[in-house]
């Protein structure tokens, strides 16, 4: 299995979480899904890699860029791999 | 221990000794996430890999107490596998099986593979995992195999103990 350079950070059946999946499909992005628990409380690992524990988040090993909060996340992807982008 | 038969389950066509542990991908649990990973990926050095019956059941729990009281995890890898989602696993994991991943299997397909499957008497629709330990070297060779025969049977600890350190010395 290649390692995609996006890992996204999730929940499932979490809205947010999948506009970012739908963006990052539509500009046909690699990336592998890290499932997180429904619980605040339990995600520390999302805390540890963004500083907060909301998802999603995403982490971009290809920019070094970490992201949370879907409007910013999607902004990201298509001003850097969607037409026109960097 | 009783004074009657306990339940023999029938012979299997399981993974054995000197065989290559098949590949699979399934979702990986550990305590604070979970992803789609591939054994092959995930082995990368001696590793105990556990089959074991859903979570909750008192087996599993058992099963885990025994790898935590020999603290094998702290030499080498402990890689878990049931038809459990990966909510119950990370409850599982909050509980006991430190330092320990468990792989997520519900429509039982890579216990079927390794032909490990349990029909189990009562519920319907539910193909299960009978215990089973296989201790693998680096490129998934099965150094030490044991599938369990009858119903409920257990692991010998210590004879897995012995395996565990021929392997990691």
């Amino acid at each position: 299995m290649t390692k995609p350079q996006i890992t996204l950070y999730r929940l499932q059946a979490c809205p947010f979480c999948e506009r970012v999946v739908r963006t990052l499909n539509e500009l046909g992005l690699e990336y592998r899904s890290r499932y997180v628990e429904p619980m605040h409380s339990e995600r520390n690992v999302v805390k540890r890699v963004s500083g907060a524990r909301s998802v999603p988040a995403i982490v971009d090993r290809e920019t070094g860029v970490t992201m949370s909060e879907s409007a910013n996340i999607v902004e990201y992807l298509q001003g850097t791999y969607g037409e026109g982008g960097a | 221990m009783v004074d009657f038969d306990v339940v023999s389950l029938p012979e299997t066509e399981h993974v054995a000794e000197g065989d290559t542990a098949p590949d699979f991908t399934r979702p990986l649990v550990d305590d604070e996430y979970w992803e789609d990973r591939a054994l092959g990926e995930v082995v990368d050095g001696p590793t105990l890999l556990l089959f074991h019956p859903m979570d909750g059941a008192f087996q599993g729990t058992y099963l885990y107490n025994t790898v935590d009281d020999h603290g094998w995890a702290d030499d080498l890898d402990v890689i878990g596998l049931s038809i459990s989602t990966p909510y119950a696993h990370k409850r599982l994991l909050a509980e006991r099986a430190d330092g320990v991943r468990i792989f997520s299997d519900p429509g039982a397909g890579v216990i079927e593979e390794y032909g490990l499957a349990h029909d189990i008497d009562g519920m319907t629709g539910i193909t299960e995992s009978r215990p089973a330990v296989f201790l693998l070297d680096a490129d998934r060779t099965v150094e030490f195999a044991w599938v369990a025969s009858e119903h409920p049977d257990f692991p010998d600890a210590e004879a897995l103990d012995d395996a565990v350190e021929r392997l990691v010395d």
